[in-house]
């Protein structure tokens, strides 16, 4: 069994429905890619592994959440939160805004072992240090009494991934965690992260509207188009032969070196708004191959080879 | 720290130099001669000759004010014209008095204020929050003299329960610190629990959950420090405003106290204690703010790092 | 016009409605209490001191057998009627501060600024007393001492409002026309400023009404046999312990006042929704 297994996820915020039926698994030393548009449901899903829907009045109305045997769903939250810091880490998207802004933090990365690893200050600041130099963080004894107004963005997303392992977890949710960054330091980070996954054996959850990480880091990626997933499947698989026109239109976006101007392609159309998701296939009004099959019904989740689809007209299989 | 703090001194210099010009220049705009504003009338010659030399009337305004000023700093702010007795012992003989009140009621505002504003703000839209709040709002608009009055009515006259006036004893600072604190804690209790729903809202509270701590620790470990900070803002800009309270209510009920004396000489037009009062006051409110400021600072590192 | 909207907007809340009944009420007395007070303010008759509330006198007589439910009633005249035109001024005079400063920038701003902000420091109650020190008691002082005790905000506000519209486009493209100056800011930015310098003002009117109150109380605002509302309880004090009903109903008037003030206003800011707008940029 693999250390995390989410079936059937499907979450509510007051009358919407923002994601429904939603499968992944990852594993210690796996790298599981989450992937698509703004308001495609990926950060709802980390929020949901975290336990952290009741901070946006959400809940997980059915499906389940298996941590190391155990299914979160169907336990009382405390156990989640006795989870969260402790085996069960989260690395937030704006390291501008994630840190406290009136601790050092140093601090904030001592804390963590403090609550988790009853460490003493000084071991704790021991451990940071650590932590810090395995985050690549220069003069590490020096950021550690800073504030987060005086560091860049990426050494400040180098603090909240140290942050995030201080209490040793098994399981890292990173929810888009370059995408504030500048490009430079993007690749940087993923790199770091992968490393970490590598060495420490970790599983981790990472989220991200680019699938030029989901190539460079991922084993495996869970596409999710308007709270639904499209496709899924080992990453060599998916980019070599995409079933579903979105993952397919989804890889053409991303852009190739030496590529000519004017040649990148977009998505034609638009995501549905949330106010009126369809029960039938999302993804119809913008798929060159729709038919009157896809307005009419959802399309379930099939596999086709190593990956599975949601699609009624898969690319590459016979029609 | 300490740079902050000359800059901030730097900065209220102008605004001092302001405050005491006018309040200097009050025996001046009166109608009349400024001598006869300072002293008895029918005192000698010689005592109004000695009294324009000292004070320079025969000079440029400015010189006047700076002599004036001078003689102030050091202590000399002249002599009472009712009481006889120079004016800087009325001030230290009524001084006490003012602090204790005022102290009093910046500490029962802050404490209980920050207290109901912190439990309305962790029970945000329960009917506990909704109606403490409402109720709080209510009685900070009524008039503090009026609601003063009232206290006095009830608790000293009909329950017998504190001394109708006077500071004669530790609990006649009861009702006073109370008639002062409606509004004060109306205040803080408001900023405490506004501070504490905006940042609860903010991006770093959900990786403080995601730590795993109990909502309880994060609210009153972490987030308090946050919500703190307004309120030493504010109570920094309003220690004018408790300042201006106390002098009412030393008034209602008849306290020693700068703010008495204040208003008694301003009904006697006893020029000099007037001036000294007003100096005095004005220093308190300056001096207020600035320690506002520092507190402050002191809290939070970016307002440290800002004004270079 | 577009500005009754929010009004009845305002008062159609569940606050909003009470509110504006009392203040209706309020202005009413204030205006018919002629006809409305059942005696003269300064008929006094000894007699007749220290009665509670009866028939003949609704609220009870003071000291010197006067009645206080008229005495009440043209109190309103009198606090209200200060308060009032000393904010208007006050508005008046902090907009066209505020304005100037806001729209000239540079050296004039920041001398204008200072000023103001001298008085933004300390509490209107002391820069009342100050005044009132230069000017001796009175009514006529107590107004001045409104009037300049609460422009620092007014001017504030509107500075702020003027520098938030200099920048828009239209402006740009109103002084490319040859629009002139004042022409500028008479006919686009002060009327879109004017908004929730008003609602401020309105709100200010409830404190500067406790303010004449406060000062009336100390003896230094409106003298006897003036039936301000605030002098009424001060000369009640010494009779606090036989006639009680003397502090208690003129202290219960400005309380009822003050807060329909308040609530009118919240519901106002709610209906103009100007809520972020009213701070002071």
């Amino acid at each position: 069994m693999a250390l995390l297994e989410v079936e059937g996820l499907t979450i509510g915020i007051g009358r919407f429905t923002p994601v429904e039926g939603v499968d992944l698994a990852v594993d210690r030393g796996e790298v599981l890619g989450l992937v698509g548009e703004s308001g495609s449901g990926k950060s709802l899903t980390a929020m949901a592994l975290m336990g952290l829907l009741p901070l946006i009045r959400g809940e997980v109305r059915s499906g389940s959440i298996v941590f190391d045997g155990v299914d979160l769903t169907d336990r009382p939250p405390d156990l989640h939160r006795r989870l969260r810091g402790r085996r069960i880490a989260l690395v937030t998207q704006n390291p501008m805004t994630s840190l406290d802004p009136i601790r050092t933090v140093g601090a904030q990365i001592d804390e963590v072992s403090r609550l988790h690893r009853g460490l003493d200050a000084r071991s704790a600041r021991a451990r940071s240090l650590a932590l810090m130099d395995e985050m690549r963080i220069p003069r590490a004894s020096a950021v550690h009494g800073q504030y987060p107004h005086q560091l860049s963005g990426g050494m400040k997303q180098r603090i909240v991934i140290a942050m995030a392992l201080a209490g040793d977890p098994d399981l890292v949710v990173a929810d888009e965690p370059t995408t504030a960054l500048d490009v430079t330091v993007q690749a940087q980070i993923v790199r770091l992260m992968v490393d970490l996954v590598r060495d420490r054996g970790l599983a981790l959850v990472l989220i991200t509207h680019d699938m030029g990480v989901v190539a460079q880091a991922c084993d495996r990626v869970v596409v999710l188009y308007a709270g639904r997933i499209a496709e899924t499947g080992p990453v060599e698989t998916i980019f070599a032969a995409p079933h579903h026109p979105y993952t397919r239109a989804l890889i053409g976006c991303i852009p190739t070196e030496g590529q000519r101007r004017g040649t990148l392609i977009g998505i034609p159309g638009q995501v549905p708004s949330l106010v009126d998701y369809p029960d039938h296939c999302r993804f119809a009004p913008r798929c060159a191959a729709a038919s009157a099959t896809c307005t009419s019904a959802a399309p379930a989740l099939d596999a086709i080879g190593a990956s599975r689809v949601a699609c009624f007209h898969p690319l590459g299989r016979d029609a | 720290m300490f740079g902050y703090f000359v800059r901030r001194l730097v900065m209220l210099l102008p605004v001092f130099l302001a405050m005491s010009a006018i309040v200097f220049l009050i025996v001046h705009f009166v109608p009349g001669d400024p001598i006869d504003h300072m002293l008895q009338i029918g005192s000698s010659a010689e005592r109004r000759a000695e009294l324009a030399a000292k004070y320079g009337l025969d000079r440029p305004i400015v010189v006047q004010y700076l002599l004036w000023l001078k003689a102030a700093l050091g202590g000399d702010l002249g002599e009472a014209i009712v009481l006889k007795q120079p004016v800087l012992d009325l001030i230290l003989a009524n001084l006490p008095y003012s602090l204790a009140l005022g102290l009093s009621a910046l500490a029962f505002s802050t404490v209980v204020g920050v207290t109901v504003g912190s439990i309305a703000a962790y029970f945000a839209g329960s009917w506990f929050d909704r109606s403490v709040m409402a109720g709080i709002l209510m009685g900070s608009m009524l008039p503090s003299f009026w609601l003063g009055l009232l206290l006095i009515l009830v608790f000293a006259v009909q329950l017998g329960l504190f001394p109708v006036s006077g500071a004669r004893t530790w609990d006649a600072l009861v009702l006073p610190v109370l008639t002062i604190g409606i509004g004060g804690v109306a205040l803080i209790a408001r900023v405490t629990r506004a501070a504490f729903v905006e940042v609860a809202q903010q991006d770093f509270v959900t990786l403080l959950h995601a730590k795993g701590m109990t909502r309880g620790r994060i609210f009153f470990r972490h987030l308090v420090r946050h919500a703190l900070m307004p309120v030493v803002t504010i109570l920094g800009l309003k220690v004018g405003w408790i300042l201006g309270g106390a002098v009412t209510v030393e008034f209602v009920f008849a306290r020693p106290g700068l703010g008495s004396l204040l208003i008694t000489s301003l009904g006697q037009r006893d020029y000099p204690v007037v001036q000294g009062c007003l100096l005095m006051l004005g220093m308190g409110v300056m001096l207020g703010t600035l320690l506002g400021d520092l507190a402050q600072a002191a809290m939070d590192p970016r307002v440290r790092d800002r004004m270079s | 016009m577009s500005a009754l909207k929010p009004l009845l907007q305002a008062i159609a809340t569940p606050r909003g409605a009470p509110a504006a009944l009392v203040l209706v009420s309020v202005v009413v007395v204030a205006i018919l209490a002629d006809h409305l007070a059942p005696h003269a303010y300064d008929a006094q008759n000894l007699m007749r001191a220290n009665l509670p509330p009866s028939a003949d006198h609704l609220l009870g007589t003071d000291e010197f057998g006067r009645d206080l439910f008229s005495r009440i009633l043209y109190g309103a005249r009198i606090s209200l009627g200060v308060a009032v035109t000393s904010i208007g001024a006050s508005v008046a005079i902090g907009l066209v501060v505020g304005a100037v400063a806001g729209y000239a920038g540079g050296w004039v701003d920041r001398i204008l600024m200072a000023v103001v902000d001298l008085t933004w420091a300390f509490p209107e109650i002391l820069i009342a007393l100050v005044l009132i020190a230069i000017l001796g008691p009175g009514l006529g002082s107590t107004a001045v001492a409104i009037t300049v005790g609460y422009m620092a905000q007014f001017a504030r506000l509107a500075r702020a409002q003027i520098v938030a519209l200099k920048g828009e486009t239209y402006v740009e493209a109103t002084i490319g026309l040859g629009a002139g100056h004042v022409h500028l800011l008479m006919r686009h930015l002060v009327p879109n400023a004017l908004t929730p310098v008003l609602v401020a003002g309105m709100l200010a009117t409830g404190d500067a009404i406790v303010l004449e109150a406060t000062l009336g109380y100390f003896g230094l605002g409106a003298q006897p046999p003036l039936p301000s509302w605030g002098a009424m309880m001060s000369s009640g004090v010494g009779q606090m312990f036989l006639a009680p009903w003397v502090i208690v109903f003129p202290g219960l008037a400005i309380a009822i006042t003050v807060v329909a003030i308040n609530l009118f206003g919240d519901a106002l800011i709610d209906a103009l929704q100007i809520r972020n707008r009213l701070r002071e940029g």
